[in-house]
């Protein structure tokens, strides 16, 4: 590749979703959500349960078809690109009670530049032993994938999802299940990877790692509510409409935290459980 | 001893049937480790059964019961397939309708043979000893273009099994898959039939590959060990069959359920006796 259509690529949005209207039979999740994603940032998208989080993946990662509106990856719009793409599922949707190894999951990661009736070659198991290794998965590639922890899990996935030396990095609930340190280290692994250039979008319930962490958040619930620097957007008029009225803001040391106000069956209200 | 090894071997009829028994219980186990892995065995199950109906055609107008079966085989995996994905039906609903369908259809028309209950008979149970040597070559053809077929789409099979979503993202075509399993599921158990019947095709698909899941951990060791099993549960029940005189189908499966016991009870990782024999077993710790 030339520089010159190189640096034309580069200068081109990682991500750009376009008045997207995307769901399932019929029934739209997600309503004319308009972003972009620039190259090298992360960014956390941040919702309840039912916003839409997961729907805005999958449909970037061509899994769903747009009902409207159209997704652009990696300055492509057919899906050319989708190779260049890393995606790690929810934990809980991976079977892991599968009779394979750390090693055979980085694997899959390449599978996808293979083709079909191609076995994998050496390089391929270089690229996913360099992935695991980026992990500090490497010494464990020989374990069955239900021996493992949940931050081992979560790696794992990471792994495979980066064997394939993705640009763009789609990641669903990588926090999920995960303790602070875990979460720190999968997120200094993701800062690691983002100066090698690739760009990362997450979902998260996680509003202090979006705030402290990325560069962007995106508030959904359905619509894309705000989108931008989490210091400029996170305030309480976008996060209560965000994640509804049932929430309390916090304001300690300049930071905001948002309290998750649960409500008992028969209306009275319970306590006030911290939510980041 | 020496005659007691060789003796069967001197008979045709005992090539022709090891043979056969072998074909079905390589293709059975390699095909089984999927289906344990994916929870398909009454879908291999029902596919037998609702075969009787294609058996039952050819019988009643002289064909042949291998492509009877055949033909009735394919789409009926397919249909299982179509009408979960489809009609949001759950697979063990699709499954149930098939399975009776087409068993009821079988019965009707083989209760209008003359000597109805010893065909009957013979194609529930199926007929090892009494297989031709045409019967031979095809069932080692079919289980030979499936092995083949799970051999070239090992990795996309593997993948799209492990995790469907991942896969498609991929660009694996996960649809394509999610129809060609059951359908080799389906050619499995029909090449399996002449050996074994429609009511034990189902031990010869999942007795093996619940053996081997026992003794390997990887997915390549498990489906070396369910050919292991399939093939030693063959020729050792061949051996029973002949010796004492029993119907051979069902004395491979006796043989495989034995294999089974012995690895339950003594697998080097997951035996009972060892785990018992442990003072205290260290639960793995998933909670971190």
């Amino acid at each position: 590749m030339s520089t010159d259509i190189k640096e034309k690529k580069q200068t081109k949005p990682a991500l750009a979703v376009r008045n997207l209207w995307a769901g399932y039979n019929g029934k739209p999740v997600l309503e004319a959500v308009n972003f972009q994603v620039d190259r090298g940032d992360m960014v956390g998208v941040i919702g309840p349960n039912g916003s839409g989080k997961s729907t805005l993946i999958k449909t970037i990662l061509g899994l769903i078809k747009p009902m409207r509106g159209e997704i652009s990856v990696l300055g492509s719009e057919g899906g050319s690109e989708r190779h260049l793409v890393g995606y790690t599922p929810q934990t809980e949707l991976v079977d892991w009670d599968f009779p394979v190894t750390v090693a055979d999951v980085a694997l899959m990661g390449r599978y996808s530049r293979r083709g079909l009736f191609r076995w994998t070659t050496k390089e391929d198991r270089e690229a996913a032993d360099d992935a695991l290794e980026m992990v500090k998965m490497f010494d464990l590639r020989d374990r069955l994938i239900g021996e493992l922890s949940g931050g081992q899990r979560r790696r794992v996935l990471l792994a495979r999802a980066m064997a394939h030396k993705p640009e763009l990095l789609l990641l669903d609930e990588p926090m999920a299940g995960l303790d602070a340190t875990a979460q720190h280290q999968l997120l200094d692994l993701l800062d690691d990877l983002r100066s090698k250039g690739a760009t990362v979008v997450l979902s998260t319930h996680d509003l202090s790692c979006v705030s402290q962490r990325c560069d962007k958040a995106a508030c959904l619930n359905r619509r894309l509510i705000a989108f931008g620097k989490p210091s400029e957007i996170l305030n309480e008029q976008v996060l209560g409409d965000t994640f509804g009225t049932h929430l309390l803001m916090v304001h300690l040391d300049g930071q905001a935290y948002a309290y998750q106000h649960h409500t008992h069956p028969d209306g009275s209200p319970s306590d006030f459980q911290a939510e980041g | 001893m020496i005659d007691f090894i060789s003796e069967p071997w001197q008979f045709e009829f005992m090539q022709r049937a090891l043979l056969a028994a072998s074909f079905a219980a390589l293709v059975c186990s390699v095909v089984g480790v999927f289906v344990v892995l994916r929870g398909m065995a009454f879908m291999g199950d029902a596919v037998a059964h609702s075969s009787l109906a294609g058996m039952s055609v050819a019988y009643f107008f002289g064909g042949s019961v291998f492509w009877g079966a055949f033909a009735w085989a394919v789409p009926a995996s397919l249909a299982i397939t179509f009408i979960s994905r489809r009609a949001n039906l759950r697979l063990d609903t699709a499954i149930g309708i098939i399975f009776a369908s087409g068993f009821a259809v079988g019965i009707i028309l083989m209760s209008q043979v003359s000597n109805y209950t010893a065909d009957l008979f013979g194609l529930l149970f199926g007929n090892v000893l009494g297989v031709s040597w045409g019967e031979v070559a095809l069932i080692g053809l079919v289980a030979g273009g499936v092995v083949i077929t799970i051999a070239a789409l090992y990795k996309e099979l593997l993948f799209t099994a492990y995790d469907a979503t991942m896969s498609a993202a991929s660009g694996i075509p996960v649809r394509f898959m999610q129809y060609l399993l059951p359908l080799l599921v389906g050619i499995t158990t029909v090449a399996s039939l002449k050996a074994v019947g429609i009511v034990l095709v189902l031990a010869l698909l999942v007795t093996p590959a619940a053996t081997a899941a026992l003794l390997a951990r990887r997915l390549p060791g498990i489906m070396a060990y369910s050919v292991l099993t399939g093939l030693i549960a063959t020729v050792a029940g061949l051996y029973l069959s002949f010796h004492a005189d029993l119907p051979a189908g069902p004395s491979i499966v006796v043989v495989a359920t034995g294999l089974f016991l012995a690895a339950m009870l003594f697998s080097p990782s997951k035996g009972v006796v060892w785990n018992l024999w442990r003072s205290s077993p260290l639960p793995i710790d998933n909670s971190i």
